[in-house]
């Protein structure tokens, strides 16, 4: 018994699935090292098991198991005979299953079996009733269950069925790894001039803005409630500020005139920094959104442009994007406009221009892009250290945006030969395609989104 | 047949006397008066001759109408010639090296002096000039570039005289292309100052040598 279990864990291991989008990035410069080491094997491995059957259950756990796939924290794990998730909907058991793939509501946790698989950890669906049931996750080296999230039960037609099973992924990613998931997040960007919305793992794509209405640089305000972005009308732009699941857009008054577009929100929510283009060129400029009042101008170009502001998380800093050494580079500045100075150091006429800085959720890296023999690449930046590391080098690489999980940045690239968004996990060096639809640039990625 | 012929005859004469008003007494016709006559004829002559000679004068006021009008079309016409001519000039496109807004020596700096002409030779012209750039480089730095090369084209005129309230100046980054495509041909295309009538060039003059 010992021996063929060992065996089967063998041969399963070697059969772990690989993602068909996912693929290493390739760095290669003479002489130069990009990335970081990744060693297979110390990621936890974590198995998602079977249970009651019906369509929600089924969808939920084909979502969990994929929301644990993308978090890029576990090697998953399947059951010998293949896994029942993807063979559920059609109600046909597949050969070799193990009984707790169509048994009772509360499976047998067989521990020994998933420790011999290489599992640290087992997730199941556990059905209270017809409306909510329970994920639990089980320490499989301890033996025990280490955490139970409840899961409200919505019809697949409910707009919010994946989100809710995407935020109880999250929590499990937590349970194992102290940090939550991504998973119930979303990825703003623009095709065709139009506002579109995507979810993390790439589904429920839908349209913000109504056609006909040309819009620029998303952001997204601190709760995941409000978005801004630019509309574009005959070379001027207006901020727009609205719900991105409602709407009900208002322009931010000072910016009905000029140029206004890459805002980014306060981490309080309370103050619109954005880039203003006119007479004077173009500046960054911040607005007071919780007092609705108080324009004010935090650079001074004169014959140097100053634009995409982006907040450091405890709202101190701005960094944003300044023509002032020539080529556009990264400066930073007090977020009141004082002590601007260089922030992405560079070498002068060897370093390519730097563009689209993005402060990560927990303020200790920025990502920007930079042009590497004429295409831009994603690099990150150690706010403290000021080292500045690539990330990219396959093709396009441009508009980096950060994940709620500060692990993970989506960007534009064009390596398929099409503008689309991609993931990169910023430990590994994955990447994996988020987008396969027209022409999308501008990508924006939410906070963890609240419940509705 | 006798008999036929003489039915005949009665039926012709019958339709003969009906013709003539048979059968109803005849009226007395008035006796006219010849003076009233000639007095008639005269008052209607007089009228007819006022009438030749309203209808001639209103046939030369006509003809010279005629002529102004379209004296004053044909001139309209050419007005409008030559302020298409001159919109045509206006409109041309200046264009930039890659990333840079400095105003190229050469066809550019000719365009440019063109338009100085223009702007000088028709005080109320106020002109508009949106920036553009190709589809390399950030999308939102190029918002910035197509501004500061509307601004180059502005700072060119007003360093040569034109007061700065008649130009405007508006970018659209990378947004409109002229050309869609991804090569260095479409590009050179795309990096360019678009110049439209904001305001007074509803009739336009040409400039001395132009």
């Amino acid at each position: 018994m010992s021996s063929r279990r060992t065996a089967l864990a063998a041969a399963l291991l070697c059969a772990v699935p690989a993602a068909p989008l996912f693929a290493q990035d390739t760095p290669i410069e003479q002489g130069v090292r990009i990335g970081i080491t990744y060693t297979p094997g110390l990621r936890p491995g974590i198995l998602v098991l079977g249970g009651a059957r019906s369509v929600e259950l089924d969808s939920a756990r084909a979502i969990l198991r994929r929301d644990l796939l993308l978090s890029d924290h576990f090697e998953m794990i399947t059951l010998p005979g293949g896994d029942s998730l993807l063979l559920g909907l059609t109600g046909a058991p597949s050969e070799g299953e193990p009984e707790q793939a169509t048994g009772p509501a509360d499976p047998f946790v067989n521990y020994s079996l998933y420790a011999a698989l290489g599992a640290d950890y087992a997730v199941a669906l556990l059905v209270d009733d017809s409306v909510s049931a329970r994920v639990a996750v089980y320490d499989v080296r301890g033996e025990t269950v280490r955490r139970e999230l409840p899961l409200a039960l919505k019809s697949l037609d409910d707009p919010d069925f994946r989100m809710s099973v995407h935020r109880t992924a999250d929590e499990v990613v937590r349970a194992a790894t102290g940090e939550p998931g991504f998973a119930a997040s979303r990825v703003l960007y623009v095709r065709q001039g139009r506002l579109w919305r995507v979810d993390s793992d790439g589904e429920d794509r839908a349209p913000v803005t109504p056609p006909g209405v040309t819009t620029f640089s998303p952001t997204w305000g601190p709760s995941g409630r409000r978005i801004a972005y630019a509309e574009l009308e005959g070379g001027w732009g207006r901020l727009m500020v609205g719900s991105p699941d409602s709407g009900g857009f208002q322009a931010v008054p000072p910016t009905v005139e000029l140029l206004n577009f890459a805002a980014a929100f306060s981490p309080d929510g309370g103050v619109l920094a954005f880039s203003r283009s006119g007479d004077e060129g173009t500046d960054v400029y911040a607005y007071n959104l919780a007092q609705d009042c108080c324009l004010q101008r935090l650079t001074v170009g004169r014959f140097s442009d100053n634009l995409s502001p982006t907040f450091s998380p405890d709202g101190r800093q701005i960094a944003f994007v300044s023509t002032r050494p020539g080529l556009p580079q990264i400066y930073v500045m007090a977020a009141d406009g004082t002590g601007q100075e260089l922030f992405a150091p560079f070498d002068w006429g060897v370093t390519g221009s730097s563009h689209a800085p993005e402060w990560s959720p927990d303020g200790t890296r920025l990502a920007f892009h930079r042009d590497v023999q004429g295409s831009p690449q994603i690099f990150i930046m150690d706010a403290r250290s000021r080292a500045v590391r690539q990330l990219t080098s396959a093709g396009r690489n441009e508009d980096p945006t950060w994940a709620p999980d500060g692990r993970h940045i989506a960007f534009i690239s064009m390596r398929t030969g099409r503008r689309q968004i991609w993931v990169i996990d910023v430990e590994t060096g994955r990447v994996r395609q988020l987008t396969n639809v027209g022409e999308t640039r501008l990508p924006a990625w939410s906070p963890r989104l609240p419940e509705p | 047949m006798k008999f036929k012929l003489a039915t005949t005859l009665g039926i012709a004469a019958m339709v003969v006397a009906a013709a003539c008003g048979g059968g109803q007494p005849e009226e007395v016709a008035p006796q006219p008066d010849p003076d009233s006559i000639a007095r008639e004829q005269a008052r209607r002559d007089s009228l007819a001759r006022e009438q030749a000679r309203r209808d001639s004068i209103a046939r030369a006021r006509r003809l010279e109408e005629e002529r102004v009008r379209r004296e004053r079309e044909e001139a309209a016409r050419r007005e409008r010639e030559i302020t298409v001519a001159v919109v045509a000039i206006f409109e041309e496109h200046v264009n930039f090296d890659f990333d840079k807004y400095n105003i190229r020596p050469g066809i550019d700096t000719e365009r440019l002096e063109k338009k100085l002409a223009i702007m000088q030779a028709n005080p109320a012209l106020e002109m508009l000039i949106v920036g553009h750039a190709d589809e390399r480089g950030s999308d939102e730095y190029n918002m910035a570039l197509g501004m500061r090369r509307a601004l180059a084209a502005k700072n060119w005129l007003v360093d040569r005289g034109i007061d700065g309230n008649r130009i405007a100046v508006r970018s659209m980054g990378e947004e409109q292309p002229v050309d869609p495509r991804s090569n260095e041909e479409a590009w050179a295309k795309n990096r360019r100052n678009e110049f439209a009538v904001a305001a007074g060039g509803r009739v336009l003059v040409r400039p001395a040598g132009m």
